[in-house]
């Protein structure tokens, strides 16, 4: 059995070490490759969609969002091949720099910040205006996976579970003071999922669910029934017109309403050049926010079908390397990344299609911006050197 | 709590909830896959249609309205090109201050209010939404300069190419021709007027709204590609549907005649009217109102041509005194007396009868227009010298029967002419049973049953009696033509562009009564007397004219007004075509206003003129 073993192992197929070369060098051997080939397909998706679709957006410069986008998707893939070679288990020990960062960030947005549409969320950079708080989801999991695992044995359960959820609802509640209701949601999420990962009793999520359910009818119910309303007036119309857009003709139903009719014109192959929901302004950030509802008329159901699959497999490796971990922080960072992900992408598509509320949640890899776009691409190139370092570690147990 | 330090954690628990999560995706992806298929492939239709829709507006492009022509084909009405000041309201100022301000400037521009232009604007864009507003139509060349020059307080004002209606000869036939106007909420409901919205222009008088339906075309219309602002994009028109445009209508108006009887009738410088008819077709040839009105001041009338055309009620220029009037007729009216008193055997066209310039009834005295006795006289020589006794005595031998009413009931006098215009009048044919009704209510100035004298005032024209050329005219005809009552009408045939008649308009006479020939052939002879021979009332007119004609001449008493003048011919003798009836308010004898307004109508339809004579036509 041992002789099976072995030779199992040694005869085990490396596909990319078989020719030793910049693959190699740069350490890409290891690499996720359908998580690659899945992110990259996608950029690639966004880059083409934009080049297509916002031609006569900004007067005498056709190209504006496609060359911006390529050169985003560009550094993030430098980023990602960085970020392969690096042992993630650093960030670990990281952690409390990390977190340091992430809160000391999203605080100085506050002070140094550009206000754009009644919100302070990113600095005025030379090339770009970066956005701390879409790096910060990668952050903000790195270094909560660090303090799971740091704080394994110390205290309660509860006391845990308690820690835990304080340290990642802080820099969620600076970003929802920004305010920016859609990324602050995604720390909870991420928050929860790294908890989850890392094994906190299923009682305790049964009683973070519940105490979230009363929050929701706290916030949407009670406080505006008592005049004391914490969501602003926009936030709290684009969180509940999707159960009813019609009613919201001019507002946030507006907008989810012509998103849905975009989507539906598209039919089964694609408007093309004929799309006229999106080319014509009826769909409004389109670059952005409502990239999907272009690719669905656009390209039709084949297309965004296509897109929805590469997330899919996007979601799928993800987790998968949560399993490979040679580590339970590779685990319960793979684990955060791969929820954030998920959650991103439904309620960002969901939005799209007129059944999850308006959360200015961006689809990661698709709409346009170069804080999410690198961000994202950090967050993958984390996964990969976690599927890098299981390789090297050979505990690498099972593929599925 | 499986983890432990650094190691790996532990195989089972951590697989389960690997699982779990990769569960819900699987869950969660489904739901986008299953939304997805359900919007774009199960009801990409309806998603498809409503985008579609989205992306365009309709623009309505008008029709211009058919062509009215005289019955030689000459143009009456037709349309010019012209410039209308058109508003798009998605380009007004958001703030409603600033928008007030440039609403009013553009009121100012276009002499309307405030109010007028927010509810124009209103009107239009409940029809059109998102569709220019067109503030005024037939605007000058000076205010659109003005407006292009100062493009930028005017945001979204242009300029359109309209079809506006066209008078070349300005007021000829106007009372015929009529007038058209934006279609009002009351018309939207009726169902002549069904598919019409705000904003249409349809006939609103004469042959404009009796024939509207053939004149109005079908408007065509532009679908052009807006953006979400409502704004048209680029190369954005679509389809295009050319509007139809609407049919020609011929008359039976005869320009020539037309302009002889108006210029005729104006030339008295009096209010009046005239009337010239095929008496076998009922064809109107010509038919006039004096004082007139150019259409084309209806379209958009300053205040000083409002006061004028609607609020005079003495000159009132658009009412058609040819048919909206109601006049004592004088001797006019003793054509149907003798026919009553003929046909029920109460004389014969022998028949002689003293006249003594003068009868007394109950106490009443009825004479001779200036007392003049005429002697012994019977029919003819009564028509010709225009005997008033000799018609007094009819009207006292008929007051008891109600026999002359219904002769003049059976000839047309005071009912509906069946006209294809809608300006006809109320006119009024007094009787017995009027009278009772009338003291009845109340209305009556003395309460007095029907007199021998309120029937021998009528046998004369006098008296209650009110009617208008018109009706005088269809008596004519009837006795012209042997006892046919025609349908008067001015609408002859429609036509499409390319002068293909499409429709002729058949209008059979509306009624037959029985005339005896010798009896017609009598009272003929009487009224060729009257008109051209000797004493004839209107030989001074007539005598000189080479086309033989009947006449009568009618001077009747209107207080407080002076008396007022008419003239009924039928011509050519002794076999009829054409009946001609003109009437002059406060024009004096019938000789002395309205006969020679008829001959120049005559002049005009026989294309003769007629010699000066010397000898002058006796009173009535």
């Amino acid at each position: 059995m041992n002789t099976y073993a072995t030779r199992t192992r040694n005869s085990r197929p490396e596909p990319f070490a078989v020719h030793v070369g910049l693959g190699e060098r740069l350490g890409l051997a290891h690499m996720d490759w359908p998580l690659t080939i899945a992110a990259i397909a996608l950029i690639a998706f966004s880059v083409f969609t934009l080049g297509q679709a916002t031609q006569n957006d900004v007067p005498g410069d056709p190209n504006y969002f496609l060359e911006r986008q390529a050169i985003y998707a560009l550094l993030g893939i430098v980023g990602m091949v960085v970020l392969t070679r690096i042992d993630y288990s650093r960030f670990r020990e990281l952690r409390v720099g990390i977190y340091t960062f992430l809160c000391t960030t999203v605080t100085l947005v506050f002070f140094f910040g550009f206000a754009a549409r009644g919100s302070r969320r990113a600095f005025e950079l030379p090339f770009f205006s970066f956005q701390p708080s879409e790096l910060g989801k990668l952050l903000l999991v790195l270094a909560l996976a660090g303090f799971v695992i740091d704080g394994a044995r110390r205290g309660s359960e509860v006391q845990r579970t308690v820690r835990y959820l304080c340290l990642g609802l802080a820099p969620a509640g600076l970003v929802f003071l920004q305010p920016d209701l859609g990324t602050s949601l995604v720390y909870v999420v991420a928050t929860l999922a790294v908890m989850y990962f890392g094994g906190v009793p299923w009682t305790h999520f049964a009683v973070i669910g519940g105490a979230l359910v009363a929050l929701i009818t706290l916030v949407l119910v009670v406080a505006p029934a008592v005049g004391t309303p914490i969501l602003k007036g926009y936030q709290e119309e684009r969180l509940t017109s999707f159960l009813n857009p019609d009613e919201h003709q001019s507002g946030a139903g507006y907008q989810q309403n012509q998103s849905v009719i975009a989507t539906g014109a598209g039919q089964l192959s694609g408007r093309g050049d004929k799309a006229t929901q999106t080319r014509l302004d009826f769909v409004p950030e389109r670059h952005t926010d409502f990239i999907f509802a272009v690719i669905g008329e656009r390209y039709g159901f084949m297309g965004a079908a296509f897109v929805l699959s590469l997330y899919a497999l996007l979601f799928w490796r993800a987790l998968r390397i949560t399993t490979l971990s040679k580590n339970s922080y590779g685990t319960l960072v793979a684990g955060g990344i791969a929820v954030a992900l998920l959650f991103q992408t439904f309620v960002n598509v969901g939005m799209n299609l007129g059944i999850m509320p308006i959360t200015g949640i961006p689809l990661p890899l698709m709409s346009y911006g170069g804080s999410s776009v690198l961000a994202t691409f950090l967050a993958i190139g984390v996964l990969q050197s976690i599927n890098v370092q299981a390789h090297l570690s050979q505990k690498g147990r099972f593929a599925w | 709590m499986y983890l432990r330090n650094d190691s790996r954690p532990q195989g089972s628990r951590l697989s389960l909830r690997v699982a779990v999560a990769g569960g819900v995706g699987a869950v969660l992806f489904a739901i986008l896959f299953f939304r997805l298929w359900n919007l774009q492939v199960l009801s990409g239709d309806e998603y498809l249609a409503e985008a579609q829709n989205n992306r365009t507006r309709e623009i309505k492009v008008i029709a211009p309205r058919g062509d009215i022509l005289d019955r030689n084909g000459e143009v009456l009405v037709d349309n010019r090109a012209s410039l209308a000041l058109q508003l798009n309201t998605s380009k007004l100022p958001e703030d409603p201050a600033e928008e007030k301000v440039e609403l009013a400037r553009l009121g100012d521009l276009a002499h309307m209010s405030l109010r007028k232009v927010r509810r124009t604007i209103a009107e239009e864009e409940e029809v059109a939404p998102g569709a220019p507003v067109t503030l005024r139509r037939d605007v000058g060349f000076e205010l659109i300069a003005f407006v292009e020059e100062n493009q930028e307080e005017f945001p979204g004002v242009t300029v359109e190419r309209v079809f506006v209606r066209h008078y070349p000869d300005g007021t000829r036939a106007a009372h015929v021709v009529g007038s058209v106007g934006e279609i009002d909420k009351e018309e939207l409901k009726e169902p002549e007027f069904k598919g019409l919205e705000p904003g249409d222009e349809v006939g609103k008088g004469g042959v404009e709204y009796s024939y509207d339906k053939f004149l109005r075309g079908d408007p065509g219309h532009t679908r052009i590609q807006v953006n979400a602002l409502g704004e048209p994009t680029p190369g954005g028109q679509l389809v295009s549907e050319a509007p139809t445009p609407g049919n020609n209508l011929k008359l039976t108006i005869d320009g020539e005649v037309q302009a002889a009887g108006e210029g005729g009738l104006g030339a008295r410088g009096l209010p009046g009217a005239f009337i010239s008819m095929d008496i076998d077709t009922g064809e109107i040839l010509a038919m006039g109102s004096n004082p007139t009105f150019d259409p084309s001041e209806l379209i958009e009338p300053s205040q000083a041509q409002v006061d004028q055309l609607y609020r005079d009620p003495v000159l009132a220029p658009l009412v058609n005194r040819a048919t909206e009037s109601a006049y004592p007729t004088g001797s006019i009216f003793k054509i149907i007396t003798a026919l009553a008193a003929l046909e029920n055997g109460e004389i014969t066209p022998d028949t002689v009868v003293q006249d003594n310039g003068l009868i007394e009834v109950g106490g009443q005295e009825f004479e001779n227009a200036g007392g003049v006795a005429h002697g012994a006289v019977e029919l003819r020589r009564a028509l010709q010298v225009s005997s008033d006794v000799y018609f007094y005595l009819l009207g006292l031998d008929m007051w008891k029967t109600n026999e002359l009413q219904e002769w003049a009931h059976k000839l047309g006098i005071g009912r509906p002419s069946g006209l294809d215009l809608p300006e006809e009048g109320e006119t009024l044919l007094p009787s017995k049973a009027w009278r009772e009704q009338f003291v009845k209510e109340g209305l009556a100035l003395e309460d007095r049953p029907w007199s021998a004298g309120d029937n021998i005032q009528l046998a004369t024209g006098q008296g209650d009696l009110q009617t208008n050329p018109l009706q005088m005219a269809l008596a004519y005809a009837a006795l012209g033509n042997g006892g046919r009552i025609p349908t008067p009408h001015v609408g002859l045939e429609v036509e499409d562009a390319a002068g293909r008649v499409l429709k002729e308009f058949d209008y059979e006479p509306q009624r037959k009564i029985h005339i005896d020939p010798g009896y017609r052939t009598a009272i003929l002879e009487g009224l060729h007397a009257a008109a051209q021979e000797g004493e004839g009332t209107a030989a001074g007119v007539f005598g000189g004219f080479p086309i033989e004609i009947a006449g009568k001449t009618g001077t009747a008493e209107r207080l407080p007004y002076a008396d007022q003048s008419w003239f009924a011919a039928l011509s050519p003798y002794p076999n009829p075509r054409i009946v001609t009836v003109a009437t002059v308010e406060e024009g004096g004898f019938g000789a002395a206003s309205a006969a020679p307004v008829v001959l120049d109508i005559l002049e005009a339809i026989y294309d003769k003129q007629a010699s000066a004579v010397s000898s002058g036509g006796g009173a009535e």
